[in-house]
């Protein structure tokens, strides 16, 4: 079966350090909101929604439930929810709509990291029989896979920086981000890490509507189509990896048709500098790809949400008609562990 | 807006898991100070051992013997060892090949600093003085400069091929129990903060929805059946009506209240729905739907005791029919 289906719209946040004074679905409901009102659409015209999110993060249990009386889901609508980054709760709602058993759909994810120490929090995904005992942190498995790529000579300090830094000087650019301007590089946190190799915590949430077909040309001038999408897995072994490749994404990119023409536009979801450039190999992306143009992971990085920002910030550069075909990524777990990729098209102008 | 409130939250989640027969006897093994690996249809040896095949998924179950030694395969220096880590001084992670193996396990690295650490060095298992059968009967890793199992000194490759085990031993460990611990500062955010403020005062706020006109007790921030974010508080209470109710016949752990007694959905009047609590005051056999309740505060409370009868003739079923 064939169907074309779009993103149409896109909204996200302000990420910041912490949101004390919001409850979850206090900080969510305005992205409703204004994602919602960009299309024109209500809660009830809505046909699938699904969300992303994690209850670690803030350590309330069943927040995802709150959450959703921000969409309001009363009386009950056809909703799904996945423990995961909003991106695998977009793949759900892409499925869905494939089967034509909708033809719009509301996707969301938020993150509330501030209230927790996220670097605990993320040792809790782990093997629990041979790595959550030892407590390593997200900050120190990355480290490892920055040294196995410096050991390998396809990165250096200075190269790591120019990352950071690049991605910085973008975010300038994007009044939602976290972390804007030139900074400088800071102490390792854990070597060869430096502060501005890792990204910032934070809060924040995104959301899309997806439609298909000619309801995605109604509600949107421009809608980004998706031509694939597709998601892949590591081993969960660290040692059993080459941690200087990403092959999992390089088999969703070949599934989602990345490889069938060149993409003028990248937004990769690589939390530390070091991964984009395992994602850049991986992905076989030239230098004249626009890689990251919203600042990326390193400037704005609410868990949860960060990879559905990806395709949002890809698809709305469509919109705007600054890319014509564009890859976005999405990643989850340690060492880019499990890796999404769809690809986005504008139509012809 | 009232200040914020925030309050430590301490997460705690022993999971008890049980082990495969692979994972059984490499966890015995160390508590044994053996290190064993397993070795896949295609020959490899994987340590530490999975029980699938990481490639094709076939089971796993012939299992060897490896060194206790063997070689960093990348590192990372942690200048600030964070809870529950392996070392509470500064320490290299690192993934270490051991010798025999074809993959590697990540541990600690006991080493002075980050200049004495580099891939490619040669380490061996500091054993833990207790072990129980955990991936931390692995105290660390630390430098070894020693002779190899084949007997040549220093960082020479190793070509020590791994000895058949039949991952047999005494008394070996079924299972383990994870502990995790996670430390939060809740905050309730601006709906639920407005609530608790004015309990500290004994009043009960809601909120109304700006679009159904339903008040909300307590307040989440938010109509369920709108989406929209309700704003206007409203004072609610406090007397209110018992719209159903249950009786508890089983004491519960650390909470001082005889049984039986009875547990109540109240609306408060005034309230677009119904929060609950413990009714007193009357025998438990005699509270009913429609029963007029109020609040009772103790000292230093920071929400109602429980509810007790006002004396009020019974609320008419129609007047919170809605509200059940
Ligand atoms: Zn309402």
């Amino acid at each position: 079966m064939t169907r074309d289906i779009a993103v149409v719209a896109f909204a996200q946040t302000d990420h910041r350090r912490t949101s004390d004074e919001l409850s979850e679905v206090e900080m969510l409901m305005p992205v409703l909101h204004e994602v919602l009102e960009r299309t024109g659409l209500r809660t009830a015209d809505i046909g699938f929604t699904c969300s992303g999110s994690c209850d670690y993060l803030a350590g309330r249990a069943f927040s995802f439930t709150l959450a959703l009386d921000g969409v309001g889901a009363w009386p009950p609508i056809s909703e799904s929810h996945v423990e995961m980054d909003g991106a695998w709760a977009l793949y759900e709602a892409w499925t869905k709509l494939l089967t034509g058993d909708a033809d719009t759909a509301l996707v969301y994810s938020y993150g509330k990291s501030s209230p927790g120490r996220v670097r605990d929090v993320l040792t809790r995904q782990l093997d629990p029989y041979y790595l959550a005992p030892l407590w390593p942190d997200s900050v120190s498995l990355a480290a490892l896979q920055a040294q196995a790529l410096i050991d390998a000579g396809e990165a250096d300090e200075p190269a790591l920086a120019a990352v950071a830094a690049r991605s910085r000087a973008d975010a300038d650019a994007n009044p939602h981000a976290q972390l804007r301007g030139a900074r400088p590089q800071g102490d390792y946190v854990v070597r060869p890490l430096r502060t501005g190799d890792c990204p910032p915590v934070g809060d924040g949430a995104a959301a899309v509507i997806l439609a298909a077909g000619d309801r995605a040309r109604a509600l949107c001038e421009r809608p980004a189509w998706i031509r694939g999408i597709d998601h892949r897995i590591e081993p969960h072994g660290l040692g059993v990896r080459d941690l200087t490749d990403a092959p999992s994404a390089r088999l969703a990119a070949e599934h989602a048709g990345a490889y069938e023409r060149p993409v003028d536009t990248a937004e990769l979801h690589a939390p530390f500098s070091s991964q984009e450039i395992v994602l850049r190999k991986a992905l076989r992306l030239g230098d004249d790809v626009r890689v990251n143009p919203s600042g990326g992971a390193l400037a704005a990085h609410p868990l949860m949400a960060a990879g559905l920002l990806r395709i949002g910030e890809a698809a709305a550069r469509i919109h705007r008609g600054e890319s014509d075909r564009a890859l976005a990524h999405a990643t989850s777990g340690p060492c880019l562990q499990q890796n999404l990729v769809a690809v986005l098209e504008g139509d012809p102008r | 807006m009232p200040e914020v409130l925030k309050a430590p939250l301490v997460v705690e989640f022993p999971f008890t898991r049980s082990l495969g027969p692979v994972q059984s006897a490499f966890l015995t093994g160390l508590r044994e100070r053996v290190v064993l690996g397993v070795r896949t249809g295609d020959g490899r040896v994987l340590v530490p051992p999975m029980e699938y095949d990481p490639v094709t998924a076939e089971d796993l179950r012939d299992l060897v013997e490896v060194a206790p030694t063997g070689t960093v395969t990348t590192w990372a220096w942690n200048p600030a060892p964070r809870r529950g880590q392996p070392l509470a001084t500064p320490f290299a992670w690192a993934l270490v090949r051991l010798d025999g193996a074809d993959t590697a396990l990540l541990h600690a690295l006991d080493a002075p600093g980050p200049d004495a650490v580099r891939t490619g060095m040669r380490v061996r298992v500091r054993w833990a003085a207790e072990r129980t059968g955990a991936i931390t009967d692995i105290a660390c890793f630390e430098p070894y400069a020693g002779p190899d199992l084949d007997g040549r000194e220093g960082p020479a490759a190793v070509t020590s091929e791994p000895r058949p085990h039949d991952g047999q031993f005494a008394d070996p460990v079924t299972g383990i129990v994870a502990e995790a611990r996670l430390d939060y500062v809740y905050s309730p955010g601006r709906a639920q903060s407005a609530h608790i403020h004015a309990l500290a005062d004994r009043r009960t706020v809601g909120e109304r929805c700006p679009e159904c006109h339903k008040v909300y007790v307590p307040p989440r921030g938010a109509c369920p059946t709108c989406g929209v974010a309700t704003t206007e508080q409203v004072e609610v209470g406090p007397r209110g009506t018992v719209t159903t109710y249950c009786i508890v016949n089983i004491k519960a752990k650390n909470l001082d209240i005889e049984v039986p007694y009875v547990y109540a959905h109240i609306a408060l009047d005034g309230a677009g729905l119904a929060l609950h609590g413990r009714i007193g005051g009357i025998p438990y056999d005699q509270v009913r739907m429609g029963l007029r309740v109020e609040p009772v505060w103790t000292d230093d409370a920071r929400f109602p005791d429980h509810y007790r009868p006002t004396g009020e003739p019974d609320a008419d079923y129609d007047t919170f029919k809605e509200l059940l």
